[in-house]
């Protein structure tokens, strides 16, 4: 196929592996088998990596992004404090990034998630789920409605507990800038004490992760607001991209 | 001075072993919810292409399975085309997605997924690359998703040329990145996290 004078797509900024925890945390115990430990291995970025699917609103059902509804019986709701978390998806030029696919999921008001493999005592509810999706607007946008999550013992150490999270899932444009994460809640004693958080190397790094509570957005009588921007990595721009052969 | 303003990546954290209720809520039994789990099918009747099956596990360092896994492929078409708005050398195969989701197993730790030998695709100075299939991977115990390529044993002679796999500096771990080819449009690639065998991870 011969290549056209088109501009190539631009790279993303190299990732900051010093920013970004390690693969061997030993205080997380499950990552001391599974962590390579060999270096990764430098690359350019091609096109495999700066390419990816386009996910579009029309994908996306009207209560995906409302885990106190989407899976409800009829007339009914999930149990728990209610809020609304919302905010931007960047990059790290802080530019809105749109059309991110953003999927979070997330334990009960108890602390317990649906899945098989779950074992703490803490009791399911029937009415929720725990999964949302939304897609980004032009902006980056996006906005989901839950009810906050518990905190739950794991084994770990002998008595680890997560704080309150989310989980959260993004795929911006290109295959190489997904990332997976988690949101703390503002004020959560919790956060300090928890080997996942530890593994990040920065204490801004872990702060990054911590949504605050925004009054202003809070819908009296109903739902507290949460905000929590999140940055995936920047993209170069420039016309001055290593050109294609034939350009 | 001025400030460059640069914000920093989102620190990555694990997707623990729940990932499924948040990507595959319909592989987990939380049904109703979506019609279906995202990036569940890649092709369709219409899809242009030899059919192909990639099967695999991922394995711990101490070579036992994950059963909590969660694999994700993205792939140029038949062609050697992304379907993707950064694609700017034609059009992709409107009947392709390129882009494919897997949980592993909750025994047997196994994941498969039906899609097409993809083409070719150019490095960024115009030497072919040899096809292949990017691959990301995330679990309970990954603090960031790890990225791998996938190539294919039977395309030994572009394997040769690969614009990444000649760059590797320990050629005897090339293998790792090859998938194995066992029987008529069906492939093995099998991911060992550490050990002796333990995959090429990048940094890309």
């Amino acid at each position: 196929m011969s290549l056209t004078n088109q501009r190539p797509a631009g790279g993303f900024f190299a990732r900051d592996r010093g920013w970004q925890p390690e693969a061997l945390t030993p205080q997380y115990k499950t990552s001391v088998a599974r962590s390579p430990s060999r270096a990764l291995l430098s690359m350019p970025q091609t096109l495999s990596e700066v390419t990816g699917p386009v996910f579009g609103q029309n994908m996306i059902g009207p209560l995906d992004n409302d885990l106190i509804l989407n899976f409800a019986k009829s007339g009914e709701s999930a149990i728990g404090p209610r809020i609304i978390v919302y905010g931007r998806i960047l990059d790290e030029s802080g530019r809105g990034v749109p059309n991110v696919l953003v999927e979070f999921w997330q334990a009960n008001a108890g602390g317990r998630y649906r899945h098989a493999k779950e074992g703490y005592i803490a009791p399911l509810d029937p009415n929720f789920g725990g999964c949302g999706r939304t897609i980004t607007g032009e902006d980056g946008s996006y906005e989901f409605r839950t009810v906050q999550p518990g905190p739950y013992p794991w084994p770990n150490r002998g008595n680890d507990w997560r704080p309150a999270h989310i989980h959260f899932s993004l795929f911006g444009q290109g295959f190489a800038q997904r990332l997976i994460t988690q949101m703390y809640f503002e004020g959560d004693p919790m956060i300090w004490k928890c080997p996942i958080v530890d593994v990040v190397p920065h204490r801004e790094g872990i702060e990054s992760l911590i949504a605050l509570l925004d009054m202003e957005s809070t819908v009296p009588m109903d739902a507290r607001a949460y905000k929590f921007d999140m940055v995936l990595r920047g993209k170069r721009s420039t016309l001055f991209e290593n050109k294609l052969e034939g350009n | 001075m001025q400030s460059l303003n640069r914000l920093k990546e989102s620190p990555s954290q694990t997707a623990g072993p729940y990932v499924h209720i948040g990507c595959v809520p319909n592989f987990c039994g939380i049904g109703g919810v979506y019609p279906e789990d995202l990036g569940s099918s890649m092709v369709n009747k219409q899809t242009r292409g030899e059919r192909i099956t990639v099967t695999g596990i991922v394995y711990d360092g101490t070579g036992t399975p994950l059963k909590d896994a969660m694999i994700e492929i993205w792939q140029a078409d038949a062609d050697g085309l992304y379907p993707s708005p950064e694609e700017h050398r034609g059009t992709a195969d409107p009947n392709f997605t390129g882009w494919g989701r897997k949980a592993g197993d909750y025994t047997t730790g196994e994941w498969v997924f039906e899609t097409v030998k993809p083409g070719a695709v150019p490095f960024p100075d115009g030497r072919m690359m040899a096809p292949h299939i990017s691959v990301w991977i995330v679990a309970r115990g990954i603090n960031i998703g790890l990225q791998t390529r996938l190539y294919f044993e039977d395309e030994a002679n572009a394997n040769e040329k690969d614009p990444i796999l000649t760059r590797l500096e320990h050629q005897n771990r090339v293998p790792t990145l090859i998938a194995k080819k066992t029987g008529d449009g069906a492939y093995r690639f099998d991911i060992y996290l550490q050990g002796e065998n333990e995959t090429v991870f990048f940094d890309m």
